[in-house]
């Protein structure tokens, strides 16, 4: 390897670094907001004011109002919390049962792999939302039911990297040698083999924050996500689609966040993988 | 070859067992059946005019059975009637199939023309001022959600220009051009940066460097080796995005008014029509597979290398 290429890595490795910083606070700091986005918001996002109703961005109101003279600041603000933080569940539900389920198949194998595989098999069959609508319309609606909706459609993609990740630990050399010193499977499993597949897994997970909070307002766009009045992103821009015409600040302004921190978690998820991986940087 | 495709086939049997299973499985969750819905809210009907429905239509059936019975519905056609509509299911179903899969042929359309002419540029400009433009272009369509650019886009051409209608009027060249394009949009972004990899990955092989020490030119290199043995991938990476493209149809089309099955199970979602849900579950997914079946296939047929593997197998 001539000094040029060494040189140019560690450049590559600095810049990525550097990304990993700034995309991560900004991620941060959007979690956090939206954590205490019941103390940040310049007006109560419930409060109805009909005098005001359907004003332009302004200087009292950045954003401006809503039909019922509701903040469109403050809602949004406060709608952070339930697309953000449903997304963050959403993401460790998934992460945590495709883990388990592809540890559970890849350690034991025989036939409760066999079995399990294809259950995920018949699960990856369904095209997009496609199954996800159908969960959710057969549940109803609600954020609670668009979780388990988008949780059924997502897992086995992790269940697939979790076992082909276990499959690869269980037979190297080493793990030989963990359990001829007598470890239980508890413990090889906890202690050896979760630290070792934990990687990818979670990179796989950083990469998915934005599709499923894309996904989650979507389903919540369609009337089966989070109910009116609670502010949610996707409903909100649903739910003012007719002001749209006359007032487009109302339909767009929740639009605009979840591109910001769509954009923001897609930045960082790139960067993550970036970083773990810088082979797979072109 | 035939021997891989036989086994394809059976493969596909305990797939298309599980999903008809799942579908029908869920709509029983739903806790939910035709007797309810017909007396549901009619007030007092006594529990022995339900009962005498229920045995009617075989609902006091052992739950393997109805599955095995609806199945066989499904096989002929005959998948119940809507609760809403009280019309025939599959036949209202294959009514709205054909201005789905018109969307859906556009897009894919629109997404090859848009998205692999610049997916190859950005290959070729690799790093280059270029390249950064359509990486960021892409990287932004890739965190727009697409009911966001559908209401953008109607916006701008509908409401701010009046180019085109608000919604369709029926399958017209007029009412498909937002929603193809919305469609589009999502999915090139997505496609370009796969056909960019693809791309950048053969230009980076031992032989196109060989040509070019032996002076052939690189756009020689480029249209006749490069694109030639990416082609494959390209084309593979396309069908299986179709996938995605299906499930979004739906929010699209309920957005545009467009009257394909997408809307269709919007609507029968709010109103909790359960057999004309089904019957959009299960159908999707049945022609999803099918789609992904057919491009392995074909995969396997243009491709030298596997194809040789497979027989020597």
């Amino acid at each position: 390897m001539s000094e040029v290429t060494v040189r140019k890595q560690k450049l590559r490795k600095n810049t990525v670094k550097m990304r990993l910083i700034i995309f991560g606070t900004l991620a941060v700091l959007l979690v956090v907001c939206s954590f205490f986005s019941a103390y940040l918001t310049p007006y109560d996002p419930y409060l109805q004011d009909l005098s005001i109703a359907k004003q332009a961005p302004s200087a009292q109101h950045l954003l401006g109002t809503d039909r019922y003279g509701r903040d469109m600041l403050s809602r949004v603000i406060a709608g952070s919390r339930a697309s953000i933080f449903s997304t963050l569940l959403l993401v460790a539900i998934i992460t945590a049962l495709g883990t388990a389920v592809g540890v559970t198949c890849g350690w034991t194998g025989g036939w409760v792999d066999t079995v399990l595989m294809r259950i995920s098999d018949v699960f990856l069959a369904f095209p997009g939302l496609v199954f996800a609508l159908a969960v959710a319309g057969s549940l109803g609606g609600g954020l609670q039911n668009a979780i388990i909706a988008l949780v059924a459609i997502s897992w086995p993609k992790y269940a697939r990297i979790a076992r082909s990740q276990t499959l690869a630990q269980k037979e190297t050399q080493w793990m030989k040698a963990v359990r001829l010193s007598g470890s239980g499977t508890g413990k090889i499993i906890l202690k050896h083999i979760l630290p070792n597949i934990l990687g990818p897994i979670l990179v796989t997970s950083m990469l998915d924050i934005g599709t499923m909070m894309m996904e989650l307002a979507a389903l919540s766009f369609l009337g089966l996500g989070a109910k009116p009045p609670i502010p949610e992103w996707g409903s909100m821009m649903s739910d003012t689609r007719s002001l749209m015409t006359t007032s487009p600040w109302i339909t767009f302004s929740p639009g605009i966040a979840i591109f910001i921190a769509v954009m923001i978690f897609n930045l960082l998820g790139d960067t993550i993988r970036d970083y773990a991986d810088p082979k797979s940087r072109r | 070859m035939k021997k891989y495709i036989g086994k394809r086939l059976l493969q596909l049997i305990p797939v298309l067992l599980g999903i008809t299973f799942l579908s029908f499985a869920m709509m029983r969750l739903a806790g939910s059946d035709t007797v309810t819905e017909m007396y549901g809210d009619k007030g007092a009907v006594s529990q022995q005019i339900i009962d005498a429905k229920r045995a009617e239509l075989g609902l006091d059936r052992p739950f393997l059975v109805q599955y095995g019975s609806w199945l066989k519905g499904l096989l002929t056609g005959n998948m119940g009637v809507s609760y809403v509509s009280g019309k025939n299911v599959f036949q209202t179903f294959v009514s709205k199939l054909p201005a789905t899969l018109l969307l859906t042929a556009l897009s894919i359309v629109a997404t090859v023309v848009i998205s692999i002419p610049l997916g190859i540029l950005a290959a070729v400009k690799h790093d280059r001022f270029t390249d950064y433009f359509l990486r960021v272009f892409s990287f932004v369509g890739n965190s727009l959600p697409n009911f966001f650019v559908a209401l953008l886009l109607m916006q701008l051409f509908s409401i701010r220009w009046k180019l085109l209608p608000v919604i369709s009027k029926g399958t017209t060249v007029q009412s498909a051009v937002l929603p193809t394009l919305t469609l589009a949009i999502a999915m090139s972004a997505k496609y370009m940066r796969q056909v960019r990899a693809t791309v950048l990955e053969e230009l980076n092989k031992d032989y196109v460097l060989g040509a070019k020490a032996r002076g052939v030119r690189g756009s020689v290199t480029l249209w006749k080796s490069v694109l030639k043995s990416s082609m494959l991938t390209i084309v593979t990476l396309l069908a299986l995005s179709i996938g995605s493209l299906l499930g979004g149809t739906a929010i699209i089309e309920s957005i545009f008014m467009w009257d394909g099955v997408g809307k269709l199970a919007v609507d029968s979602i709010t109103m909790r029509d359960y057999p004309m849900i089904q019957a959009y579950v299960v159908w999707m997914a049945i022609i999803y597979v099918m789609v992904n079946l057919i491009t392995d296939i074909l995969y396997h047929v243009l491709d030298p290398r596997i194809r040789l593997g497979v027989q020597e197998g």
